[in-house]
């Protein structure tokens, strides 16, 4: 995989949650990436960076475009230093929630998404990567 | 502090999202609907999701919970306009707005609600009414 373009974004308000999703439509839109699959992409980052910022207490976005076997995607990686998650079983369950909300955040990020792959360890911070492929189902 | 109109029109409120909400606005909204829906007395409510280009997890539940509490004060909750690739997308998050309705544009939307408030105690489900 080649990586074509990358930045950073730190997130540690709501309002800065506004530019990402903005930055993320404008890669998906350079690379040409249909309708349908950039507001996948986009609710699956919605879902990850509120997480971040509600559980993790802010962090830093990753944006790139990437390509793999000449086909382009997005992939953002979401870094943060909160508390970590303890089962990550459990929280990728439909429905599991510490924060009285729906509980649907990671497990549907993942099912928007081509790729995804969290990474967390209790005390340290959560790292969560998403790829969407330009052309991907 | 930023807020969304409501419009007062008959027995019903209109709200026209306009652009993509962050979580302070829309937690405002769904408290100023349940005020309004209480101060006025209306019938029924109907929110205008066409400019919205995203509805993620807090956003649906918002929808929800205006549905849920309005529900309680006797008035159906219309959302109109969702773009396809929104639909398609929830459906994939694993969310289902139980409770709200949907219809095409307002004016389906209105339609829907003066059948609703004409069937008060008879069926629950209109014809054309869909639940996603
Ligand atoms: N970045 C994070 N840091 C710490 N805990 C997290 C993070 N993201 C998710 N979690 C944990 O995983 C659970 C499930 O997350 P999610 O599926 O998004 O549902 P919800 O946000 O509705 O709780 C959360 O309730 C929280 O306990
Ligand atoms: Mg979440």
């Amino acid at each position: 995989m080649i990586v074509i373009s990358k930045e950073k974004l730190t997130i540690q308000k709501e309002q800065d949650v506004v530019l990402f999703r903005n930055r993320i439509k404008e890669l998906a839109t350079k690379i040409g990436m249909s309708l349908v699959n950039q507001t996948k992409l986009i609710t699956a980052a919605s879902e990850l960076v509120r997480n971040m910022l509600r559980y993790g207490g802010g962090g830093i976005t990753h944006l790139e475009i990437v390509s793999k076997n000449s086909i382009p995607g997005v992939r953002l990686i979401f870094v943060d230093e909160g508390p970590g998650i303890k089962d990550i079983t459990l929280a990728m369950k439909d429905g599991y929630s510490t924060g009285k909300s729906l509980g649907l955040g990671l497990p549907g990020a993942k099912r928007l998404v081509n790729e995804f792959d969290l990474k967390s360890e209790p005390g340290k911070g959560t790292t969560v990567t998403i790829i969407r492929w330009k052309n991907g189902l | 502090m930023e807020r969304i109109p409501i419009l007062k029109m008959g027995p019903f409120l209109l709200v026209t999202i306009q652009v993509d909400l962050y979580d302070r606005l829309a937690l405002t909204l769904e408290n100023d609907l349940i005020n309004m829906v209480s101060k006025t007395e209306a019938k029924g409510v109907l929110i205008d999701i066409s400019a919205v280009s995203i509805v993620d997890s807090f956003m649906g539940r918002i929808l929800g919970n205006i549905a849920s509490m309005s529900k309680i004060m006797d008035a159906a909750t219309v959302v109109v306009g969702m773009q396809p690739a929104v639909a398609i997308t929830l459906v994939e998050l694993g969310l289902t707005l139980s409770g709200v309705h949907t219809a095409l544009d307002v004016e389906q939307g209105m339609e829907l609600l003066r059948t609703k408030i004409g069937q008060l105690d008879t069926d629950e489900e209109g014809l054309y009414d869909s639940y996603i």
